[in-house]
């Protein structure tokens, strides 16, 4: 126990203030919660699908809660159901073997519901394209609010995407 | 030269730098499926399957089949008629053929004789009879994508019953299928239902030029990006009779093994974690971070995404760039030491580990696995270390290499290979990072009509392999990209057998396999 206490002494706090492209490096976040909690009134559940990504979309989904970035940490959980889901976050492009599997989860989305499209593929299909297995992009087969471009997006990237659905929604 | 005591079949050495890989050829089905037989028995691997149309040109169908032999790759094609195209069975030889045939099945139409003749990656997005890598197959027939019925192997006897899991599954993961028969909480058997990632991504090469080609195999399997991109170059390059420079071989192998050490502290990180130490979790993903950030600054990217190309690298590192490197891979080397002793003793952590998910060496043998889940039987696999009878590929070669290894094949045994990995990895990159060779960093490369070759690397899961082929045109005719998970899949399925229900996330976190690379 005492190794592991001096460790978590010794590495402190390294969350980072979000940065906002636009106004400086202001206290983002603690908006983005307040904002949050004003609309929903709780914290913001996402589920994140995967509809056919090359998987390096979700290492950055997963980065989004390491200490650095601690969505976890503001209010922003993922959950394992879309029926506790506010946000279904979905990286493509769709799979033709994937596209009953994402309408099946987006019904199951109570409404109001958001979705982000995260990645090149995710918005416009990226390098994969349409084509006899593939459906495209996240918006070929459900409405998007918002799309976050990038191969892969950075996680400050996917946080800003969140943050703009939830402004835009309200 | 004669490969594997088998006299029939002259093998010839393909021409490049990469990893040594012999070609030859087998006169028909028989003599293949002999061969295999021979390979098995001096102990070799069946490491890939595919198949190509050759229609165009005239001929008929290929089918190609790489086993892994003691001194490399052994690289056998089969010519098959235009008529009706089909060849022995050779799931009865190497299980794990069984997927990779069924795969070759559902994408050019050559089937085996015999043998398991579900499809795998068509479920209901196309119609039966329709061959997405014909070379005249055109846009699919108008079809209703309808998700098809599947037999499942089922399991009899009283109380023992099912749980279908997925495609979702509930964490952040690639989407696959899996069915597990249960008596309680134990579990009876599982079976694998994959190929929801399937996006044509075979078919999208075909026409393609090289840079394009790197684009998407790079793309195969976003997190061993390096070590499909330096596969495919390699093929590329060994088609095209040439070799990339000596700067470009230690820059691909700081990047593949800077790709290496990322994910290894991202699984360590997600172990600890499935097993209820959080603390875990947060201190690996932080490392994993500061890693992905320096990758950022010195190559432009977090994943290192298209800069290994045919002919060499898309970017150079300089001195200050290197002793960034350096210093890095001593204050990780500091925080990993003090993680593992944390995680050596921490008790429900090991608890959880040791003895849970076992997959014993004979299995590993039997399944054709490599990587480091063989090596995690105790088995002296890796593609980047010297063996009886094989030199690995420059820049390796000079390295010395020290493979990890241990004998236990349970989650613990993973764990302890990826912290060992790391620091031989960390090693590696200092090595390489304060002995970088000067010279250019890229070669052109001028395509030879009819080339052909194949790449394979030690990615951080296992044997990548890509194999090329050119057309007359000088653009790519096929490529198929392989990913070692096609052999851990089922490997899996056998690790949970002597398992519950409950330890199953932990022990497919401790194989952490690809989904989008096999399902291509
Ligand atoms: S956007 Fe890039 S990283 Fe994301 S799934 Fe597509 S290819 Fe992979």
């Amino acid at each position: 126990m005492i190794p592991l206490l001096r460790h978590i002494f010794r590495t402190g706090i390294l969350t980072e203030p979000l940065q906002a492209p636009d106004e400086g490096p202001q206290r983002e976040l603690e908006r983005l919660h307040d904002e949050l909690l004003g609309i929903l009134g709780r914290a913001l559940t996402i589920r994140e699908v995967d509809a056919g990504s090359c998987n390096a979309c979700e290492l950055e989904v997963h980065a989004m809660n390491n200490p650095y970035y601690n969505l976890e940490g503001r209010g922003i959980k993922f959950v394992a159901s879309p029926r506790h889901a506010d946000m279904l976050l979905v990286s493509g492009p769709v799979t033709k073997n994937m596209e009953n599997a994402l309408l099946r989860a987006y019904e199951c989305t109570p409404d109001p519901k958001l979705v982000v499209a995260i990645g090149d593929c995710g918005c416009d299909a990226g390098v994969f394209g349409k084509s006899y297995a593939s459906c495209g992009a996240i918006s070929d087969v459900l409405p998007v609010d918002v799309r976050v471009p990038g191969c892969p997006p950075t996680p400050l990237a996917m946080m800003q995407g969140i943050l703009a659905a939830v402004r835009q929604a309200k | 030269m004669q490969l594997c005591s088998f006299p029939a079949i002259d093998f010839n050495r393909q021409p490049g730098v990469g990893a040594p890989v012999w070609r030859g050829r087998a006169a028909n089905g028989d003599e293949l499926h002999s061969f295999a037989r021979a390979a098995r028995e001096v102990g070799a691997r069946i490491t890939a399957i595919w198949g190509s149309d050759r229609r165009a040109q005239g001929q008929g169908y290929r089918l190609q089949c790489v086993f892994g032999i003691e001194s490399g790759h052994a690289w056998l094609s089969l010519d098959l008629p235009a008529e009706a195209p089909s060849y022995p069975d050779l799931a009865d030889l190497f299980s794990t053929a069984n997927r990779m045939q069924r795969a070759t099945r559902d994408m050019v139409g050559i089937a085996t004789i015999g043998g398991d003749q579900r499809p795998w990656l068509r479920h209901g997005g196309w119609p039966e009879g329709w061959y997405p890598l014909r070379h005249d197959a055109g846009e699919p027939p108008t079809f209703q994508n309808r998700p098809t019925d599947y037999e499942f192997v089922q399991v009899g006897g009283e109380g023992a019953h099912e749980i279908p899991v997925g495609p979702i599954h509930a964490g952040i993961i690639e989407p696959g299928h899996f069915r597990f028969s249960v008596v309680g909480e134990r579990v009876l058997k599982l079976e694998q239902r994959l190929g929801y990632q399937h996006k044509g991504v075979e078919r999208l090469f075909v026409g393609a030029d090289f840079a394009r080609g790197a684009q998407l195999v790079g793309r195969v399997s976003g997190d061993s990006s390096c070590a499909y991109a330096w596969a495919y170059a390699d093929a590329v390059e060994a088609a095209c009779e040439t070799a990339a420079p000596p700067r470009a071989l230690a820059l691909r192998a700081l990047m593949l093994e800077r790709e290496r050490v990322a994910n290894h502290l991202g699984d360590l990180g997600a172990l600890g974690n499935d097993a209820a130490f959080a603390f875990g979790l947060t201190q690996f993903l932080r490392l994993k971070e500061d890693w992905v950030r320096l990758n950022a600054r010195l190559f432009g990217h977090r994943f290192l995404f298209d800069r290994i190309v045919p002919g060499g690298v898309a970017v150079d590192v300089d001195a200050a760039g290197l002793a960034a490197i350096v210093e890095q891979c001593g204050a990780i080397e500091t925080a990993v030491k003090e993680l593992r002793g944390l995680y050596d003793e921490h008790p429900g952590l090991q608890d959880r580990f040791v003895t849970t998910g076992i997959i014993d060496r004979d299995l590993a043998q039997e399944l054709s696995l490599s990587g480091l889940a063989a090596r995690a039987t105790g088995m002296l696999l890796d593609g980047r270390a010297h063996r009886q009878g094989y030199t690995p590929p420059p820049p390796y070669m000079a390295l010395g290499v020290r493979p990890a290894t241990d004998e236990r094949g349970d989650v613990a045994a993973r764990v302890a290979v990826r912290f060992d990995e790391i620091f031989e990895s960390l090693r590696l990159l200092r090595l390489l990072a304060v002995d970088l060779p000067g010279g250019a960093l890229r070669v052109e490369v001028a395509p030879v009509a009819g080339g052909a070759g194949l790449g394979v690397i030690e990615g951080w899961r296992g044997e990548v392999a890509v194999g090329v082929e050119i057309d007359a045109a000088g653009r790519l005719a096929r490529v198929h990209p392989h990913d070692p998970s096609w052999q851990a899949w089922p490997a899996l399925e056998f690790a949970v057998l002597r398992d519950i229900v409950p330890d199953f996330p932990l022990i497919n976190k401790s194989f952490n396999l690809s989904y989008s690379g096999v399902d291509l």
